[in-house]
């Protein structure tokens, strides 16, 4: 497990110091357009995995208000942190109640 | 020094450091000992890629998906790094060290700084700061994941998808057609495929030209 704990750091590293080795003239727009549209749909999609599945099974509890509140929250212009807490306070709260 | 620069960089970092602790619980209750728990938040330091990383072990996928979709999802880096080297400009083993803490919120707050000194600052003071709260956090979630009970009697899942949700919102406005097909690939392909790989479908949906970008 350690093995792959490195080499999976090591690849994300890779991505980083390529960013400060590679000369810009190298990046074409049309990567550098993939990079910003991959960045959209992988954050949508982890919203979606850590939002509502549990081990590869879809399943909606109280993480889905907690994320309704969020996204209020973030409609209001709130600050990032308090978005965090919310989140955490009402999927907390809920399941204390019993949902 | 700017003291609106510090006061940003700082409440980043104690905000990431809220969902570092998470991290650390979700980690040890996917299986991980805290040693690996640790090397990834000091070494991977990429909350993105982490998440994905152990959702993937989590789920009973393959370590070689596992390391994929952090990698996949790391990509984004690259181009912070991209911007930050004419902004931040590391001279030799310093590029090291900068490539490290180029992540979400340095890049973030360094950009959103008007003066080109702010911007470097603000790079540094936030990359540091992420990196000591996100690393401590990821500790005190590990030790005490068994012992808080569940990372959802919490809602420390909630936290890390709001989170999510919080890096995703400036880009909405821009991409929202193509974080939705994101959504909707991850979501949809979850029941039928192995673990990890709708991460890398939705990574697939940005090859669809849509949206009105540019």
């Amino acid at each position: 497990m350690i093995l792959t704990v490195i080499v999976a750091s090591l690849a994300v590293y890779s991505w980083k110091i390529l960013g400060y080795l590679v000369p810009e003239r190298f990046i074409t727009d049309r990567f550098r357009d993939f990079a910003e549209r991959v960045t959209v749909s992988l954050l949508a999609a982890m919203v979606m995995i850590q939002g509502f599945t549990v081990t590869g099974a879809v399943v909606v509890d109280a993480r889905l208000p907690a994320l309704l509140v969020a996204a209020l929250l973030l409609w209001w212009r709130a600050p990032y942190i308090l978005v965090v807490i919310a989140g955490a306070a009402v999927a907390a709260g809920l399941r204390a109640l019993g949902f | 020094m700017n003291k609106q620069v510090l006061s940003t960089s700082l409440s980043v970092g104690i905000a990431t450091g809220l969902y570092g602790v998470s991290f650390g619980a979700i980690g040890v209750a996917a299986g991980l000992d805290v040693l690996s728990v640790m090397i990834l938040s000091l070494f991977m330091f990429s909350g993105g890629s982490q998440f994905a990383f152990v959702g993937v072990l989590a789920a009973g996928g393959a370590p070689i998906t596992a390391i994929t979709s952090a990698w996949l999802m790391g990509i984004r880096n690259s181009f912070y790094a991209l911007r930050l080297t004419s902004v931040v400009g590391p001279r030799g083993l310093m590029k090291l060290l900068a490539a490290q803490l180029s992540i979400d919120e340095s890049n973030a707050v360094s950009a959103a700084q008007e003066t080109r000194r702010d911007q470097k600052t603000g790079f540094w003071l936030t990359g540091i700061a992420v990196f000591v709260f996100w690393n401590i956090a990821t500790l005190v979630g590990a030790l005490a994941g068994n012992l808080m009970g569940s990372v959802e009697q919490w809602g420390l899942d909630a936290a890390a998808a709001a989170a999510f949700l919080g890096l995703l919102w400036p880009r909405l406005k821009d991409s929202w057609q193509l974080a939705l097909l994101g959504a909707i690939a991850a979501i949809a392909t979850t029941p039928f495929l192995p673990a990890g790989i709708p991460i890398l479908v939705a990574a697939a949906v940005a090859l669809i030209p849509l949206g009105g970008k540019k």
